[in-house]
């Protein structure tokens, strides 16, 4: 069977060659379409820090996702507007400028991570599930209602926010950012994994009487993981605003909260790969069966009762032929 | 803002609230008895809510339509709970959340294909339109107030079956012991499917009722669904008793926050400003009730002890 | 006599009309392996649960090491000293060997949160870890799965990641349970040797481990300890006789 270093390998170099190939005969769109699977995977690799990691069933990450897609949009707004955002004590000035709004919604859906990782994590099991998917839809609603960043109809952004060095506008140096911001996600996630904390984390899905017994405390472990991982989804948002030049409140829907999910659970829950596997195929699937027929979500409603009912472990568990870890 | 007003609020709260306790009823039931977290329970709703105005578009007759809903959702709880459900008791809960998404994009874009994008219509019935004056000159409409009925008959009816019958004594001996009421015999999978199938009745029941107050459509389900997990995380995982204090609870803060959140922010803010941040603060009103139930009782406020 | 290590005080706890436990107070001395035996039901593991931090006794106090550690939580217990071993093993079992023990080494060290460098090139835990495989016998295991494990194998892994911790004083559960004999008779003589270095609260079913190892024994019975002695003291005790023994032997 085969090394999961290996197959890890193995889907960048292929989503990479995709890339190229996309570029030499010219199809723009292939490479919109892996842009967009390179974030989606990028969000789904930050909720597999929670998931797979810590064995936190979270159906709220549409939270950080649309908190990052806002933290784009409401910046690039004031920027295209050249108006001021009031703040309450301070007003600041919009920016066009990816790292400064990517460390904005880092640091905003971070913050949002660890108040409702500070309420849910109290409770475990189903009411965590159905906690998280609760607040999820509190943002969702709050979104709609709040009109002055456009309420349900969201908030368009004309032009591509910039990158030092680099012409967003053009499809394949948007996906060289994409592409390097999941790498570097890849790589952190598999040095928590290893680390003392991940060590610790890890344990404390499996055997939280024993954690304790050790002197740490998991409350503290999940929080922190929690944060950690609804940062790096935020950071996703931001960049799926950026792709669409778009946000609007479906960013926090519930659905988006469940697809996450279900990236993972396609590619393999805890695997590194795993959420980027499923969000290529579901980028595909959309693509292609969306194409065929409008009524796809059957087909991956199908698939996905395939993989819960006989195939867990995913895509990377068939490859490698081990299971996975159990969440 | 008048009394008369408020009285009228009230009564949509409660209205509100017992087509919450009808979802909530049932997931908590559900999640009692097998340990089940049952993401499609909202689909079970929309499929109560299209079988009744497919029948009432085809029959005219509401009664009729309601009795479909209720056999469609039972039906179609039941096939889901032979077909698939049962393969998760003993599962993970990602599992369960996995396997009953699924179900959801399943039954929404069925739905979708026999009855098409648009919304369906369902008619209040003639007996039951247009308004009475309740004791202090309220005018409020009967179809609403029919809707309080039901959904209190129905809570005085799960009491009942729960606390009184046979079925219902094994059902709360299931929530404590499974193996226990194996040993004496009962055919736990049939006790699983008729608790299954009563709460997707109820589920769509609900669906049906409401239905007739807004329009019926694909996705309907989903947010009530959600506000059904609400008021089952403030009133405690397995509890009927938690359930319908939750659902109360729940459908008086939304309605009532939805009206005097925005009046109360006037008195001192700019109308304008007060209308933005009191309907924005309103439609976050339930979740920090929730919140604060959270923080005071982990397990909700009849959940037994985590 | 030097003053206990580890020791309840008047501990009471009831559940509705039960009283699981009635009144305890029993000391842990250093050096010593102190036994605690009685029938099932008799509140072993309500009172193990309160010594360890899961359950907080209606009145009564816990003492560790002379500090008062009654209203804090099973993590704050564990730095404060205090290494426990469950009935059941509870190991990551999707992990290996040797990151079970490292677990432990990382609560010792009180350093979870490092996010970056590798836990196993970590030298000094590793090494913590590696010693504390070594001297139950794991060394040889320390890379493969906790799951591959046999049932006894999981038992020494449980004394191991005790051990990492270099706790102050153990409290095992049941370390004996599942064992054959002569995994027992190893274990017995590990344990036996363990005694120099923190005092060990063992509550046991084994008869023969209990009497090979206990310095003293303490007899609980329908919430109460109704007689503490030597191992003679408890085998001609006639109220032990009666309430268990008379059952067992």
């Amino acid at each position: 069977m085969i090394g999961e270093r290996s197959i890890t390998l193995v889907v960048l170099g292929l989503l990479l060659a995709v890339v190229a190939w996309a570029l030499v005969v010219d199809e723009p769109f292939t490479i919109t379409l892996a842009t967009r699977a390179a974030i989606l995977a990028l969000a789904a690799v930050g909720l597999n820090i929670a998931l797979g990691i810590g064995g936190m069933v979270s159906l709220g990450h549409a939270v950080f996702f649309g908190l990052g897609g806002y933290a784009m949009g409401i910046l690039a707004y004031h920027a295209q507007s050249f108006s001021a955002l009031d703040l309450g004590l301070v007003s600041v000035a919009g920016t066009k400028s990816m790292p400064v709004i990517w460390l904005v919604a880092l640091g905003v859906s971070a913050l949002a991570a660890l108040l409702i990782g500070l309420l849910s994590l109290r409770t475990s099991g189903v009411y965590f599930i159905m906690i998280t998917l609760a607040f999820g839809q509190m943002f969702y609603y709050f979104a709609i209602s709040w009109s002055a960043y456009g309420g349900e109809d969201g908030l368009s952004i004309y032009v591509r926010n910039g990158f030092p060095g680099l012409n967003t506008l053009v499809p394949i140096q948007f996906f060289g950012i994409c592409f390097a911001l999941l790498c570097a996600a890849l790589f952190l996630n598999a040095r928590l994994r290893a680390s003392p904390f991940g060590l610790a984390l890890n344990a404390a899905r499996q055997v939280p009487a024993r954690i304790e017994t050790v002197g740490l405390t998991p409350f503290r472990l999940k929080l922190v993981a929690f944060v950690i991982s609804g940062a790096i989804t935020g950071l996703a948002g931001a960049l799926f605003a950026d792709l669409n030049r778009f946000v609007s409140p479906t960013m926090f829907s519930w659905q988006l909260s469940g697809e996450l999910i279900v990236l993972i659970v396609i590619g393999g829950v805890g695997r590194l790969i795993g959420p980027v596997i499923g969000a290529c195929l579901f980028v595909a699937l959309e693509h292609w069966l969306g194409g065929l027929t409008e009524f796809w979500h059957v087909y991956l409603g199908a698939i996905l009762l395939g993989i819960v009912l006989f195939a867990r472990g995913g895509i990377v568990g068939l490859l490698t032929g081990r299971e996975g870890p159990h969440v | 803002m008048s009394l008369i007003l408020i009285a009228e609020q009230v009564l949509n709260g409660l209205q509100f609230g017992v087509m919450l306790f009808l979802m909530a009823a049932g997931l908590t039931l559900i999640f009692g008895v097998m340990g089940l977290i049952n993401l499609a329970h909202g689909s079970l709703y929309m499929v109560g809510a299209f079988a009744a105005a497919a029948v009432a578009g085809a029959t005219g007759s509401f009664l009729l339509a309601l009795a479909a809903a209720l056999a469609a959702a039972a039906l179609a709880g039941v096939l889901i709970e032979i077909l698939v459900i049962r393969r998760l008791y003993r599962a993970a809960h990602l599992d369960q959340v996995l396997a009953t998404f699924a179900l959801i994009l399943i039954f929404s874009e069925g739905t979708r294909w026999v009855f098409g994008s648009f919304p369906l219509f369902l008619d209040v019935p003639d007996a039951l339109s247009g308004p009475i004056t309740l004791p202090g000159g309220i005018q409020y409409p009967v179809y609403r107030l029919t809707l309080i009925g039901i959904g209190l008959a129905v809570a005085l009816g799960l009491w009942w079956l729960t606390a009184r019958t046979r079925i219902g004594i094994q059902i709360r001996a299931g929530e404590n012991d499974r193996e226990m009421i194996a040993a004496l015999g009962v055919d736990i999978s049939r006790l699983y499917t008729i608790v299954f199938a009563l709460g997707a009745a109820l589920a769509g029941l609900a669906g049906a009722l409401v239905g007739a107050i807004q329009s019926v459509q694909v996705g309907m389900g989903e947010p009530v669904l959600i506000l059904a997990f609400v008021v089952i995380v403030i009133g405690g995982i397995g509890s009927i008793k938690g359930a319908f204090i939750g659902a109360l609870l729940v459908g008086l803060t939304d309605t009532l926050g939805g009206i005097f959140l925005p009046e109360l922010f006037k008195l001192f803010m700019p109308a304008d400003a007060a209308s933005q941040t009191g309907s924005a603060l309103a439609s976050m009103a339930i979740y920090i009730l929730m919140s604060l139930v959270l923080i005071w009782r982990p397990s909700g406020l009849f959940g037994a002890r985590a | 006599m030097s003053d206990p290590i580890l020791s309840t005080h008047n501990l009471v706890k009831a559940f509705g009309a039960l009283t699981a436990t009635d009144d305890v107070s029993i000391d842990l001395f250093p050096g010593e392996i102190h036994a605690l035996i009685g029938p099932n039901g008799a509140g072993k593991s309500t009172l193990i649960a309160q010594i360890c931090g899961g359950l907080t006794p209606d009145s009564g106090r816990v003492v560790l090491q002379g500090r008062d550690v009654t209203q804090d939580s099973t993590a704050v217990r564990a730095r404060a000293g205090l290494g426990r071993t469950f009935q059941i093993s509870a190991l990551a079992m999707e992990d290996t060997v040797l990151e079970n023990a490292l677990l432990g080494a990382l609560g010792a060290s009180h350093r979870p949160w490092r996010f970056w460098r590798k836990a196993l090139s970590d030298k000094a835990l590793c090494e913590r870890a590696l010693s504390a495989l070594e001297r139950v016998g794991l060394a040889d295991d320390k890379d493969r799965r906790t799951s591959e494990l046999s049932h006894g194998q999981r038992r020494q892994l449980e004394v191991a990641v005790a051990l990492t911790l270099e706790p102050r004083a153990f409290l095992m559960d049941e370390p004996m349970a599942g064992l054959g004999t002569g995994g027992s008779q190893r274990l017995i003589g590990f344990l036996d040797g363990l005694r120099g270095e923190a005092p060990i609260l063992l509550v046991e079913h084994d008869m023969d481990a209990v009497f090979a190892l206990a310095d003293r024994i303490s007899v609980l019975a329908s919430g109460q300890v109704i007689a503490t002695g030597t191992v003679d003291e408890i085998r001609r005790d006639p109220a032990v006789r009666e309430a268990y023994l008379g059952e067992d032997a």
